[in-house]
């Protein structure tokens, strides 16, 4: 367990992350895709030389590559920009990793819309969508600096395969060590109007926003942020609903395939709620900054309360 | 060269090899016939003369690899393990059948003796390299063979794994192309042009080699020459003959995949054992 509230950005938890693990288990391989100073792995390629691959500007070989050095013993962690990770190596990740039961955490960066000035090309909003179809995958959207690390920890001692999504630079801080348990929610507000569960740190943030607001108009919103996509803390949604009958997921990401679809679909079997959903519909990314693509998508925390409001009155 | 004695003792395994690959294949009705048994010979010297494997151990520290990329291929790769003992020749008659141990592609999961998955072509050959490349890092002496297929080489990904494993001075990984010049559709050379595919792996720093493929002789020699070059992957590209040993499907166009009937089944074996052609 490790305080890492000097760390600023979500990039740099996440390879602290690495770089602990990579001491204490010779096993650890970093596999880079000509993005390291991107996330900087570059600390990582100074401290473990034989121990970290660039390969270039070939996501697919490189997952296929990482695939073969787990089927040797290594545990191998290997980045791309989201957009790249998942739909580019899909198919290597897919067969030559899961399929084949190795065990690689792969990291896709920049996290939907904070892409922002790489634009639509590189803006990873359906990778959530794609990987919840990889049985047994854990899918990590962490919403501050020490969950990312922590939960980084945890998912290599789990033993599963894992895709980490995270924006690169800027982070939050949110958690003492150890607050955060892989698969399980965290409840940061409760109240019993509605429930708001939420997902990734740019999200999450808004939503702690959005429930101030909901709270000088009288509703009492519970906000739980589920940094862990898979596998699903279906108990504690189950609760919250029974609770509340009125959930809104929100995501950066699309709604197809999303965490949206995934409670739903949970909650259908067990108990049901009034629902809705702040994410992305039916459109792809586009570029500019964060808080013009917050607004164009609908991804605010006033547009968060407008939906809570809405919803908690139906 | 070789001495007499074990060539025709692999000669007699290929054919056991290629017997068992068409009886599999033919109990089922119908497989990946072609792609089997044109890397019959390689298959055969590898594991009954060239690599370090235990078959009472699969999972041996420190053994020698294969990747079949070509994961079609999987009813002959079957075969070569059933006969090297690796589990009971009777799974054979399982090929494909729900609940087998002997999926039309190659498994790691499900059999014993299958180092890598395949099936989705180029895929094998990435991990192949992060074998090799794992091999390395664990200071082995061992190697890593793998084949792919003429076909396969179209896949964008090869070239991907081409170029990191000549930057990793990956002397360690021997590939194999079965250059048998079909694939599914019909003739390579009417899908898509594989003209100077020698000369496409030097360009990528390989050090290559062209043999006959069906040659023991020259298999030999090629991993020797190979195994001599330190800091640079090698490729032995393999002049074939699709569906090399099953008769009825030499020499046509559509014996990537085929039926094969209780007729034909029994005329193949009969050739293959010296009876009328």
């Amino acid at each position: 367990m490790r305080d890492i509230s000097d760390i600023k950005d979500m990039r740099d938890a996440l390879m602290a992350a690495i770089i602990d693990l990579a001491k204490a288990h010779p096993e650890v391989v970093f596999l880079d895709s000509d993005l390291s100073s991107c996330i900087n792995s570059v600390p990582f390629a100074k401290e473990f030389p034989t121990r970290f691959f660039n390969c270039g500007i070939a996501e697919a070989n490189m997952v296929g590559v990482a695939a073969g050095l787990s089927s040797m013993g290594f545990v191998p962690y290997a980045h791309s920009f989201g957009c790249f990770s998942s739909r580019r190596a899909y198919d290597q990740f897919f067969l030559s990793v899961n399929y084949a039961g190795q065990r690689v955490h792969l990291i896709g960066t920049d996290a939907g819309v904070t892409a922002q000035i790489n634009g639509g090309t590189h803006m990873p909003l359906e990778d959530v969508g794609l990987m919840r179809l990889i049985p047994d995958l854990i899918i990590i959207d962490p919403s501050d600096t020490q969950s990312c690390y922590d939960l980084t920890l945890q998912a290599f001692e789990s033993g599963h395969s894992s895709y980490t999504r995270l924006r690169r630079k800027g982070g939050t801080h949110r958690y003492a060590p150890g607050q955060v348990k892989l698969g399980k929610g965290n409840v940061l507000a409760e109240g019993k109007d509605l429930a708001i569960v939420a997902t990734d740190e740019v999200i999450v943030n808004e939503a702690v926003k959005a429930v101030d607001l909901l709270k000088q108009k009288g509703i009492s919103a519970t906000l739980v942020d589920i940094h862990t996509v898979k596998p699903l803390d279906t108990e504690l949604l189950d609760k919250v609903s029974k609770e509340t009958g009125h959930v809104l997921v929100c995501e950066n990401a699309r709604y197809a395939g999303g965490l949206g679809e995934a409670v739903a679909a949970h909650l259908a079997t067990t108990y049901p709620a009034k629902m809705d959903f702040v994410c992305v519909g039916e459109r792809f990314g586009e570029v500019g900054k964060l808080d013009y693509l917050m607004k164009t998508f609908n991804l605010t925390a006033e547009d968060i309360a407008a939906k809570a409001e809405a919803l908690a009155k139906r | 060269m070789l001495d007499k004695q074990i060539i025709e003792s692999l000669e007699a395994k290929a054919k056991d090899i290629r017997i068992s690959t068409i009886r599999e294949i033919a109990h089922l009705g119908n497989g990946h016939i072609g792609g089997a048994m044109s890397i019959v010979e390689v298959l055969t010297y590898l594991y009954y003369h060239e690599m370090n494997i235990d078959p009472s151990n699969p999972k041996m520290e420190g053994r020698d690899r294969f990747v079949c990329s070509k994961g079609h291929a999987g009813p002959s790769v079957y075969a070569t393990l059933a006969e090297k003992g690796y589990f009971p020749k009777d799974w054979l008659m399982t090929l494909n059948v729900g609940g087998t141990n002997l999926p039309s592609h190659c498994d790691m999961r499900k059999t014993p003796g299958i180092d890598f998955t395949t099936g989705s072509l180029g895929q094998g050959f990435s991990a192949a390299v992060g074998i090799a490349l794992g091999q390395k890092l664990k200071g082995e002496k061992s190697y890593t063979y793998t084949i792919i297929g003429d076909g396969e080489s179209q896949e964008g990904q090869i070239w991907e794994a081409a170029e990191f494993a000549s930057t990793q001075k990956l002397g360690n990984l021997i590939a194999f192309t079965d250059f048998n010049r079909q694939q599914l559709d019909g003739y390579t050379a009417d899908v898509i042009n594989m003209d100077n595919i020698d000369t496409r792996w030097l360009g990528f720093n390989w050090h290559v080699q062209r043999i006959n493929g069906h040659d023991y002789n020259q298999i030999a020699d090629a991993i020797e020459k190979a195994k001599a070059v330190k800091c640079r992957p090698s490729m032995i590209i393999l002049d074939t003959i699709k569906s090399k040993g099953y008769a009825p499907g030499e020499g046509i166009k559509a014996n990537h995949s085929m039926a094969i009937s209780p007729e034909n089944e029994e005329y193949a074996i009969s050739v293959l054992n010296g009876g009328a052609k």
